[in-house]
């Protein structure tokens, strides 16, 4: 049961794994240089789905601030409404780095946490990083100092209203830009092999400049 | 009157200046060999001036630049360097002149390179005789290494290229291999590589086990230059060079160059009391003893005439390898000795070599039967040169062979004074047979081919002696070697300081 | 806000603008001089600004950049202390004698109408390359990244045109690559789940020294990621064909600079974001970066030996110096990182001029093989000379660089009680001796070759001395390279600058 449950917990994290395991396999396996790049695809896929997946949060609505809201930010935030402020903060100040913990545990463990019914006894959903992301990888959760924490709990505690963590999308929006273009390149490259050689094949690329170099296919009559 | 310490600088900075001037000259021989003359002369004038002032015990010494912690370009003179740099400079004026009449002679290729790179290797030559540390040592070293190489291969034919190779890796191999991290490694442990009076490594080495020996090691087999066997193999490969190249770089800046590192960081990296303490010298004596019987036994063998002067050379350079690893004061100044002394005598026979291959055609010493008939002077010097590297009286090279034994006493090893013995028995078999076969046995006959292999029948019509600056130069040496035997106790006196431990 | 006080961007922006402006540029006009030009004026102010900022932090400290001024952790920062000014300096301080150097090989390599193309894509090189080293901010590293190989794919590929073997070169870097930053991505994201930051130095406060199985997962990724693009052994599969079917110039530049930036991150990854105090990072050392570096060491430079492609041989000493860096950054002391950071720049002086009297050779002899080389010396001195002493560079002789990365390397090695290490390190560096060895008889001692070989044109021979020129002032004056290294890696053990 509890392999079971453990397994379930994370089905995101599996899928993630799966799916990246089988573009692995599918570059490494094919000699069809378009299937090789598909491959390619499936694997950065992945990791998209991994980074969107580490966003969400239980519960959480898209991160668009909700009327009523603003106001009790407003209150929480007044002692250092300077620091959320571009361009001012330090690094390390206070209320920015219980912000960013905050985002680093909003995790879809805590998501999973909570539809299995093993959320813990805490209201504030922050406040129960032992949820399954960090558990995924059976380790001991990275401290979060308490003022930290109980500041992040707080907040939410007075804000009531859950947003999922935005940053790791718009990082994996520029993944996905980046992941498209190495696709149209390789594709370009494709279309040029195809032209120089006549084939797109690996193994026929291989013969061919073997025949080349040496005047006949010696890793293809290995093969054969 | 320049100063000792500018005139170190000098002395590495003149033949350095005569590249360009050779080059500038290329086109026009007699001024070309006019301005390595002068460098020649130059350079001796320096030369005698630091020899001078440290005689009268100043250690004049030059900081040139600092290249980072542990790496300064700088030098120092001392006795033992001092008399290499004397000598040297001597030595190549003698053979700048023995050059141009064998490579008029034997109107040899590229004759501006070749004059190139020996002013090169002259000046490589200083700086590792100035070296005020060893990382100093190790660029002129390299220096020497890399500029010899057009010189070995300057045939430029299968052989010459077979033979550069040869040269290059074993040379190069071993200074990177091992020479260079037992410098960084010394830097490492005392933090600093100057050579000291007494040696820098006996403190921080107090209880280290095995490691001076380990140390002692990379040093005696990185400078392959000292020939000791199994790093000897490049010597013999270095024959291929023409003669003037083997007379002055393979019997006196390259070799001894080898000879003198080993000696010098015997000396001032590790102190003689040191190895004596320590015995982590007793496993290289033996090398030594071994390479000097077993390169006159090769000697013995070979035909080739410059073979068996390079063989013979191989086994005298150990010598030197041995008064360092005898551990003892007399063994350290008999290695001295033996630098300056071998290096006359060496180069008179490799002169002699030359002038009967310019005069006669003959490279095998199975050809030169009676050859003496028409070559007198050519083998009376032969006769003296070899008289000096078996040992005997009157000649300088009975010298060190004399402190070499007197040192093995000191450290009680008899079986070397015994080494000693069979070699000086070896030296007359391979090295005194040859005048005795020019003067004395039957020339072969009109037209008839001599014994041996290879050889042409002699042309007795032509047949005479080489130009005269093919038979002065010898001359020169030979005196050398003579005057050596006289002059040996203010060499002694001179060469003694390198003792002290301030 | 005055133009110095947005100096720290100008390396990333002005090229990055440039580039789009140099495909406006006729290749057909003045025999494709214009876009040539161009990029080299672009080139040399980027490197004016890359020093500068070097000169700046040198003598006042770290400088903290915010985009946009957005402040970190939310903004993006760029960060530039003595240790990426250095790189900087470098990678610019290459492209600004590769650019101009590129001209008279690329118009007799590439298609004459591509000549504004290829120049764009060199620039848009050099802006990853330089972003990545100059950015502050973990994720932008990937972004970078992604641009300087987007653009050195299309670069390997213009080598088509020569021989088409650099399509499949490029197609295989591409997919390499691709694995390497995408597992540098999952690396990030692991990260980003532990401490809920991106930027590198909040990285290592939220970490805080803790251990961590995902920490310990995202370095693995990002070690991978980063070992695939700096062609660590045994992820260098992609490097020998890229160098050797890219056009000269361009395997002059990315030699020089790609694989050393991914070094550089490597570095940063962890000493500046994960922090070496963590045991893994130490088992990581010990156990997979010194292991695989001297691997690395000999099995490339034993491949080098036996190549008879003077580009294959090239690229296959660079996967073994990459050994030596990662070797000097495994000793974990002080000294050794430093001595991996001067063979780092070193390197990058010494194979770029390599690199480049190559393309001098495959200009005028039209061969980049070694049967071609024969005889060199009497038809082409001065590409002869430069390639005699950058391989002396490589070899470690005295007076040039390359000594001075083997003599830190050395005495790092000796000085943490590695003496296994140093004779490793001297012994690849006699397969250096043969292989560059073999190249130098056959140019010395071989007849000439017979045909109209001639000496390369002044627009090749001058950038090409003048990196030589650095590499033995660099060799005699080590005031820049070893002093900064020695303070930067002081600053990353956390000595502070």
């Amino acid at each position: 049961m509890d392999l079971l449950a453990f397994i379930a917990e994370r089905y995101n994290y599996w899928i993630f794994i799966v799916l990246m395991m089988m573009g692995l396999y599918i570059v490494i396996a094919r000699t069809n240089l378009i299937k090789k790049l598909i491959g390619l695809n499936v694997f950065q896929t992945s990791v998209f789905i991994y980074y969107i997946s580490i966003g969400k949060i239980a519960g959480g609505t898209a991160p668009i601030y909700v009327a009523g809201d603003m106001e009790a930010r407003a209150h929480l935030a007044e002692g250092d409404a300077a620091e959320v402020l571009p361009g001012k903060s330090e690094i390390g100040a206070g209320a920015i780095q219980g912000e960013s913990l905050h985002d680093g545990f909003g995790l879809a463990g805590n998501d999973l946490a909570t539809l299995t019914g093993k959320a813990s006894e805490s209201d504030a959903v922050h406040s129960a990083p032992q949820g399954g992301a960090n558990d995924i990888f059976a380790a001991p959760v990275l401290d979060v100092d308490a003022p930290a924490a109980s500041a992040a709990g707080a907040f939410h505690a007075a804000a009531d209203v859950i947003y999922s963590n935005p940053l790791p999308h718009v990082l994996i929006l520029t993944a996905i830009v980046v992941g498209i273009s190495t696709t149209a390149v390789g594709l370009a490259l494709v279309v040029r092999i195809r032209e120089a050689y006549g084939a797109i094949e690996e193994d026929e690329l291989e013969a061919a400049d073997n025949i080349a170099e040496f005047g006949r296919a010696i890793a293809a009559g290995q093969r054969g | 009157m320049i100063s000792p310490g500018l005139a170190i600088v000098a002395a590495i900075a003149a033949p350095l200046v005569a590249v360009f001037a050779i080059w500038l000259l290329g086109a026009r021989p007699n001024l070309r060999e006019a301005a390595t003359l002068a460098a020649g002369a130059i350079l001796i004038a320096l030369t005698i001036v630091v020899f001078m002032a440290v005689g009268e015990g100043a250690r004049p010494g030059y900081r040139l630049l600092t290249i980072v912690g542990g790496m300064d370009l700088a030098f120092r003179a001392e006795p033992l360097g001092a008399m290499f740099a004397l000598l040297a400079a001597m030595l190549w004026f003698v053979n700048s002149l023995y050059s141009i009449g064998y490579m008029r002679a034997g109107d040899e290729k590229n004759q501006t390179r070749f004059y190139m790179c020996f002013a090169i290797a002259i000046a490589s030559a200083m700086g590792v005789a100035y070296a005020a540390n060893l990382f100093t040592l190790f660029i002129f070293y390299e220096m020497l290494t890399v500029s010899t190489w057009p010189l070995v291969t300057h045939r430029g034919d299968d052989a010459a290229r077979q033979g550069g190779r040869v040269y290059l890796g074993i040379l190069m191999g071993t200074s990177i291999g091992l020479l260079l991290p037992a410098i960084v490694w010394v830097y490492s442990i005392a933090g600093t590589t100057d050579f000291t009076p007494g040696g820098i490594l006996a403190a921080p080495l107090e209880d280290a086990g095995a490691l001076p020996m380990i140390l002692l090691g990379l040093f005696a087999f990185g400078t392959a230059k000292a020939a000791l066997i199994p790093v000897h193999s490049w010597l013999p490969q270095a024959m291929v060079a023409p003669t003037p190249v083997s007379a002055f770089l393979h019997a006196v800046a390259v070799v001894k160059a080898g000879v003198f590192a080993v000696l010098k960081i015997a000396v001032y990296i590790f102190g003689v009391d040191f190895l004596n303490v320590t015995g982590a010298a007793a496993p290289y004596l033996w090398i030594a003893a071994v390479s000097i019987l077993l390169a006159s036994v090769i000697a013995m063998h070979k035909d080739n005439l410059k073979a068996r002067l390079a063989w013979s050379t191989v086994s005298q350079l150990s010598y030197v390898t041995l008064g360092a690893m005898l551990a003892t004061s007399m063994g350290a100044l008999g290695g001295a000795m033996q630098i300056a002394t071998h290096a006359a005598a060496k180069m008179t026979l490799f002169m002699c070599a030359g002038a009967i291959y310019v005069g006669a055609g003959k490279t095998l010493v199975s050809e030169i039967r009676g050859l003496g008939r028409r070559m007198p002077v050519t083998f009376i010097l032969f006769f003296i040169g070899a008289v000096s590297i078996v040992g005997l009286p009157p000649m300088g090279g009975s010298w060190p062979k004399f402190l070499l034994m007197l040192g093995a006493a000191d450290a009680g090893q008899l079986v070397i004074i015994g080494v000693l013995i069979v070699s000086s028995l070896l030296n007359v078999g391979y090295l005194l047979s040859i005048p005795v076969q020019a003067f004395y046995l039957e020339p072969a006959g009109e037209g008839e081919k001599p014994q041996g292999s290879g050889g042409k029948a002699l042309d007795w019509r032509h047949l005479r002696e080489a130009p005269i600056l093919c038979v002065v130069p010898p001359a020169v040496t030979a005196l050398m070697a003579l005057l050596l035997f006289f002059f040996a106790d203010p060499l002694f006196a001179y060469l003694a300081p390198i003792l002290e431990t301030r | 806000m005055t133009l110095l006080a947005q100096l720290p961007v100008i390396p990333v922006i002005l090229p990055l603008i440039a580039a789009p402006l140099t495909i406006l540029m006729p290749s057909a006009k003045l025999q494709g001089r214009i876009p040539w030009l161009w990029a080299s004026a672009v080139s040399w102010a980027t490197f004016a600004a890359c020093a500068t900022l070097l000169y700046s932090v040198a003598t006042a400290g770290e400088i903290s950049y915010h985009l946009g001024d957005w402040g970190p952790p939310i903004g993006i920062e760029y960060r530039i202390d003595l240790l990426n000014a250095l790189v900087l300096t470098l990678v610019s301080g290459v492209a600004a004698l590769v650019i101009p150097f590129s001209y008279a090989s690329i118009r007799s390599e590439i298609n004459q109408r591509q000549i504004s193309l290829f120049y764009a894509a060199l620039l848009i090189c050099m802006v990853g390359l330089l972003g990545v080293t100059i950015t502050g901010d973990a994720f932008n590293v990937f972004v970078f990244l992604e641009i300087a190989s987007l653009s050195t794919y299309a670069l390997v590929a213009l080598g088509g045109r020569r021989d088409r073997r650099a399509l499949t070169a490029a197609f295989n870097y591409l997919v390499m690559g691709t694995i390497g930053a995408t597992f540098f991505v999952i690396g990030l994201g692991l990260l980003y789940q532990a401490t809920g930051t991106l930027n590198m130095a909040d990285l290592k406060i939220q970490l805080a020294g803790d251990d961590n199985r995902m920490v310990e997962a995202g370095f693995a990724f990002i070690l991978v990621g980063m070992g695939l693009k700096a062609a660590m052994f045994p992820m260098h599969l992609w490097l020998p064909n890229a160098y050797a079917y890219a056009p000269s110039a361009v395997a002059a530049f990315i030699a020089a600079t790609s694989t050393k930036v991914a070094v550089y991150v490597i570095i940063r990854f962890i000493y500046t974001v994960i922090g070496a105090d963590f045991d893994f990072i130490g088992a990581a050392f010990g156990w997979l970066l010194a292991p695989l570096a001297i691997a690395g060491m000999f099995f490339a430079s034993i491949v080098a030996v036996f190549q008879d492609d003077l580009k294959r041989m090239l690229a296959y000493s660079s996967v073994g110096q990459i050994g030596y860096m990662l070797l000097g950054i495994s000793f974990a002391t002080e000294q050794g990182l430093a001595a991996s950071l001067v063979h780092l720049f070193n390197h990058g002086l010494m194979k770029g001029a390599l690199f480049m009297a190559v393309a001098c050779v495959v200009l005028r002899a039209g061969t980049q093989s070694h049967a071609g080389c024969a005889g060199l010396a009497f038809r082409m001195p001065w590409t002869t000379g430069a390639f005699v002493i950058a391989g002396a560079s490589l070899i470690g002789a005295p007076l040039t660089v390359g000594f001075i990365s083997k003599w830190q390397l050395l005495s790092a090695a000796f000085d943490s009680g590695r003496a296994w290490a140093g004779f490793l390190i001297v012994a690849s560096s006699l397969l250096a001796v043969i292989y560059i060895g073999r190249v130098i008889e056959l140019m010395l001692l071989r007849p000439a070759p017979a045909g109209g070989v001639r000496e390369a044109p002044l627009s090749m021979l001058v950038p090409m001395w003048i990196l030589i020129a650095a590499n033995v002032y660099f060799g005699v004056n080590t005031e820049l390279t070893v002093d900064l290294a020695e303070r930067a890696a002081h600053a990353l053990m956390g000595g502070g600058s």
